[in-house]
């Protein structure tokens, strides 16, 4: 049954990286249950624009749950109260009639506030620059069944490979650390035959670049596989240990 | 912070195991004191141990400045505690705080008492056998200090059942089947290690209450 509710909104407002940021509180009526939580965050802005202020910044992309472009930290979590979805797959009737959401952007060392809500997630990127791909030296493509695969391998290495990147990993981590992120991407190819090849000198790259970045140490709470909207398993960072520690080991 | 957590945890196994002694047999107990008092090896170990516990402090201590520093500067407004994670796991340096104070009191309670007095024994050119079950018997005379030692080791205890899997895990030794069972596994073992220590002060509380 669609309804209509009545919410007051805290948003983190801030203008740049350096300037510093504070709460804006807004009044926000006649928000349809049946509207996504972006759909709500558009209402908003037209609501603003309207009164010729201006409108809040936040990402977004897909709007289906698959791009990992939406953040936002919503009433102490990321992506919101719901379980395994992202923000764009938030549903307003999640909410009640007069509640007050408290929207913030990911707040770690390595995301620094681009405005209000965006935040600059590139420090991933430039971890899986670093040697988050496989080397495929060009040439005929090889048959598609020549390299038998296990299934539950292969299983392993698709739940890893349902990493996003957006980053709710290190939002919702108490140290900032990007483990969770870090041990999908090393796990999904190490798992498989083509991968494993350079898996010692992955593990390695991706960490040293994770650290490079300023981000903080796995301590092992798990608070990242509560709030990953993917479900990603904190048994890929047990995988990330040991690929990483066996290949310092073989040095 | 995985190594000397678990070489501590095989310290603290075997001092629960020598300490239920006191209750089932003080003349065994104080074989035990005996064979740890003030001998080569003994020392070699108890010195290896502040190492342990120095090297487990001072890695926490940095760790914890680089995850403060990697949070960034401002903090949520609003935070709640995800459902599956463990409240110990994120206060394991306040609970680490609380059982380095407490272990200083400990310190000072019995090794000052034992090892401490029998050293400084032989520096003095005697030799000196401290009966460690009347030490121990002494101390817990008074309700005051069972209670403040069963505060400790709930501390401990928490402080364990995170830490001991979680040191399995940074070791790599994990995975989905495997992941579930750990955590098991640890929590029953951090139980029977405390319990077996918490026996003593709760014996004697009731030896007392009695009496």
């Amino acid at each position: 049954m669609e309804k209509s509710i009545n919410i007051t909104l805290k948003v983190w407002r801030q203008r740049g990286p350096k300037a510093p940021g504070k709460f804006e509180t807004y009044q926000l009526g006649n928000v349809s249950t049946d509207s996504s939580f972006l759909e709500m965050m558009d209402q908003l802005n037209e609501q603003l624009i309207a009164e010729r202020k201006e409108p809040v910044v936040f990402d977004h992309d897909c709007r289906e749950g698959i791009c990992g472009m939406c953040s936002l930290y919503i009433n102490g979590h990321p992506h919101g109260p719901d379980e395994d979805i992202t923000t764009c797959q938030l549903h307003m009737r999640k909410f009640k009639d007069g509640d007050v959401i408290t929207v913030e952007p990911w707040r770690s060392h390595g995301f620094p506030v681009i405005r209000d809500l965006m935040v600059d997630r590139s420090a991933f990127d430039k971890i899986i620059q670093a040697g988050g791909y496989v080397s495929v030296n060009t040439g005929g493509a090889p048959d598609a069944n020549a390299t038998p695969i296990a299934k539950p391998v292969a299983d392993l290495a698709m739940d890893a490979a349902s990493c996003i990147g957006c980053g709710a990993c290190v939002a919702a981590c108490k140290n900032g650390s990007a483990m969770l992120f870090v041990s999908a991407k090393v796990s999904q190819l190490a798992l498989l035959p083509q991968g494993k090849v350079e898996a010692a000198a992955r593990a390695k790259a991706m960490v040293a670049k994770m650290d490079e970045l300023g981000f903080g140490n796995c301590t092992n709470t798990g608070a990242c596989e509560a709030e990953c909207p993917k479900n990603v398993s904190i048994s890929n960072i047990a995988r990330l240990n040991r690929e990483f520690l066996s290949a310092k080991f073989k040095d | 912070m995985s190594i000397t957590g678990a070489a501590l945890v095989l310290f603290l196994t075997f001092h629960s195991i020598m300490n239920i002694f006191v209750i089932i047999s003080p003349e065994v107990y104080d074989a035990i004191c005996h064979f740890l008092g003030a001998n080569w090896y003994a020392l070699v170990g108890t010195m290896g141990l502040a190492l342990l516990v120095v090297v487990h402090i001072c890695y926490a201590l940095w760790l914890t400045i680089q995850n403060k520093m990697a949070r960034g500067a401002n903090s949520y407004q609003v935070k709640a505690r995800p459902k599956g994670v463990e409240w110990a796991s994120q206060n394991m340096l306040v609970l680490g705080v609380v059982i380095c104070g407490f272990l200083c009191l400990h310190l000072y309670n019995f090794w000052a008492k034992m090892q401490l007095v029998e050293l400084m024994g032989i520096i003095n050119g005697e030799e000196i056998h401290v009966g460690g079950a009347a030490v121990v018997q002494n101390l817990f005379q008074s309700p005051v200090y069972c209670i403040l030692y069963i505060v400790w080791l709930v501390a401990l205890w928490l402080h364990l059942t995170h830490g001991i899997w979680s040191s399995l895990q940074t070791l790599g030794w994990s995975n989905n089947t495997w992941l579930p069972r750990i955590k098991c596994i640890s929590n029953i073992y951090a139980t029977i290690i405390m319990l077996l220590f918490v026996a003593i002060p709760v014996y004697y509380l009731i030896v007392n209450l009695i009496s």
